[in-house]
């Protein structure tokens, strides 16, 4: 077997989190810089973990992630200027309150990053970034802010990150709080006491494809710990265990959620990732937009498409996929076993041509052309809740 | 999981099971718990060659391929089918029902260079020690 850990050169950095994840035996990894729980053998590892979100619940630490608030300057209406010319959804569409999917662009149209864009208060907003991404999306915000009337801060230091996710979230959340999570709506947020502590923000956000929470408490190691403990107490009813970033991964993959560096990346552009609906051309002008209009009108050479193995073998990252004739028309981004599906599946930038859901292409698996076939995407959709049962109604 | 005095360990965690000139190979326990939930398996042909230190076959976890190479030279005389619908039996049972081929091995004498489950265990010692550092 080919040895999985190579040793560490630099220094890498840890969350608040990290002298737990290593007590409670995870397996640990570099993920773009970072020493970060893979798996929890203690968990059942990433199979179980993975179930866990999709059956019940799961909590995974993602303090690594990374947050920029843009707040009010001097006169009104800086913060949201400045937020409109950084990032493709149209933030003025946002209430207070709310939160939105978005990206950061480069004037030729493809990402510096992925944001969730909330909407603190009248003139304050919240960009939660990526981890590998961190420096140079909060030097991006401060180079393109410098002309806008408003305030950059980088609270990346400031919170621990912890999801709890899956469709039993929801009650082992509630435990904490005194505030009433079901009025909060996916993709709204509140703020609340959690576990004593106040003014504490709560999401319904995630990166699982399920429903669930995003908390950011204090990061100083003492809260961090005593929250996570209070949040596996909360969710012991629950059948909660810790998840770690190999879960994260064949989760979103079956929600068909991009990642940085793979689906979407300084070389793609926001049309062949088929991220459309969260960009809003019609909002004005932003950085990117003018590259994005021209490429609409000179067509698509690639785009993003679900795969599912036919033949045995599954496809990995940077795979090469290839037509019926054996010619390499593509590439694949993200690829795995979905625990759910029972299927191994995949994401691949091909021609539109080749995008069609049933068309064949094959995945060049160790020399071994293996047949795979476009499908439908999301892999994976949460199952509607069922609806509030109704009064009979009187005639 | 105790390591089987009677086996050979390679470095790059296989383990060789030999008596007489049949060879039956498997990955180690350290493997299988560094490679996580095994969801897919890979073998090469009865009748096919093995190179010592050239790979025979991949298994796959959730998250990573990882390649399987021969501990020794010589020919494969049986495969593990069974391992095709059950893969997770290598994270549950890898030093038994898991093995992965048996090979008619060239010279018997190729094994004395492996390490014994002694060497072996200080071995992945000094690995774990790396990783928690």
């Amino acid at each position: 077997m080919e040895s999985v850990t190579s040793p560490a050169i630099i220094e890498l950095r840890k969350t608040p989190l990290n002298a737990l994840h290593r007590r409670l035996g995870a397996k640990m990894v570099n993920f773009g810089g970072w020493d970060m729980p893979v798996e929890y053998p203690s968990s059942g590892g990433l199979l179980a973990e993975h179930r866990a979100v999709r059956n019940r619940v799961g909590v995974f630490d993602v303090s690594h992630m990374g947050d920029i608030r843009i707040g009010a300057g001097r006169k009104p209406g800086g913060a949201l200027a400045a937020v409109q010319h950084l990032s493709m959804n149209d933030a003025s569409r946002l209430e207070i309150g709310q939160a939105h999917y978005s990206a950061m662009l480069y004037p030729e149209g493809t990402f510096v990053d992925d944001v969730i864009v909330h909407r603190l208060g009248e003139e304050d907003y919240l960009l939660v970034i990526n981890a590998g991404t961190r420096e140079k999306d909060i030097r991006w915000v401060r180079d393109n802010t410098k002309s806008f009337d408003c305030v950059v801060q980088d609270l990346s230091e400031v919170y621990t990150q912890l999801a709890i996710q899956g469709p039993q979230a929801v009650d082992a959340v509630q435990k904490l709080t005194d505030a009433n999570l079901s009025a909060i709506k996916n993709y709204w947020f509140t703020h609340g006491t959690v576990c004593g502590l106040k003014n504490i923000l709560i999401a319904r956000t995630g990166y699982t494809g399920e429903d669930g929470f995003e908390i950011y408490v204090p990061a100083d190691r003492a809260t961090s710990e005593e929250v996570w403990a209070r949040v596996m107490e909360a969710g012991c009813a629950f059948g909660i265990v810790p998840c770690g970033l190999g879960a994260r991964n064949t989760l979103r993959l079956e929600g068909r959620m991009a990642l940085y560096g793979h689906e979407i990346s300084e070389k793609i552009n926001v049309w062949e990732a088929g991220l459309d609906r969260y960009c809003k051309i019609e909002k004005g002008d932003f950085i990117g937009r003018a590259a994005l209009e021209r490429a609409r009108a000179a067509g698509l050479t690639r785009t993003l498409v679900g795969l599912e193995m036919i033949d045995r073998g599954i496809a990995r990252d940077e795979y090469r996929v290839c037509d019926e004739s054996g010619a390499a028309v593509g590439v694949i981004t993200s690829g795995s076993p979905s625990p759910t599906l029972s299927k191994n599946i995949a994401l691949a930038y091909v021609p539109p041509a080749l995008a069609a859901v049933g068309t064949v292409l094959y995945v060049e698996i160790r020399a071994q052309k293996c047949k795979a076939q476009v499908v439908p995407t999301p892999f994976y959709k949460r199952p509607k809740k069922a609806a509030a049962p109704q009064t009979a109604k009187k005639v | 999981m105790a390591y089987p005095a009677q086996y050979r360990y390679t470095k790059e965690h296989e383990w060789i099971d030999l008596k007489g000139d049949v060879a039956t190979v498997g990955i180690t326990d350290y493997a299988q718990h560094e490679l996580g939930d095994v969801v897919f398996v890979e073998l090469p042909k009865v009748g096919s060659k093995t190179v010592a230190g050239k790979s025979f076959g991949t298994v796959e976890s959730v998250k990573a391929v990882s390649e399987i190479y021969s501990p020794v030279a010589g020919e494969v005389i049986e495969v593990n089918n069974a391992l095709q619908d059950a893969p997770e039996k290598i994270n549950t049972d890898p030093h038994g029902a898991a093995w992965l081929i048996r090979i008619r091995v060239a010279n018997p004498a190729e094994i004395a260079s492996l390490m014994d489950a002694a060497a072996y265990e200080a071995y992945i010692a000094d690995k774990t020690k790396e990783a928690s550092a």
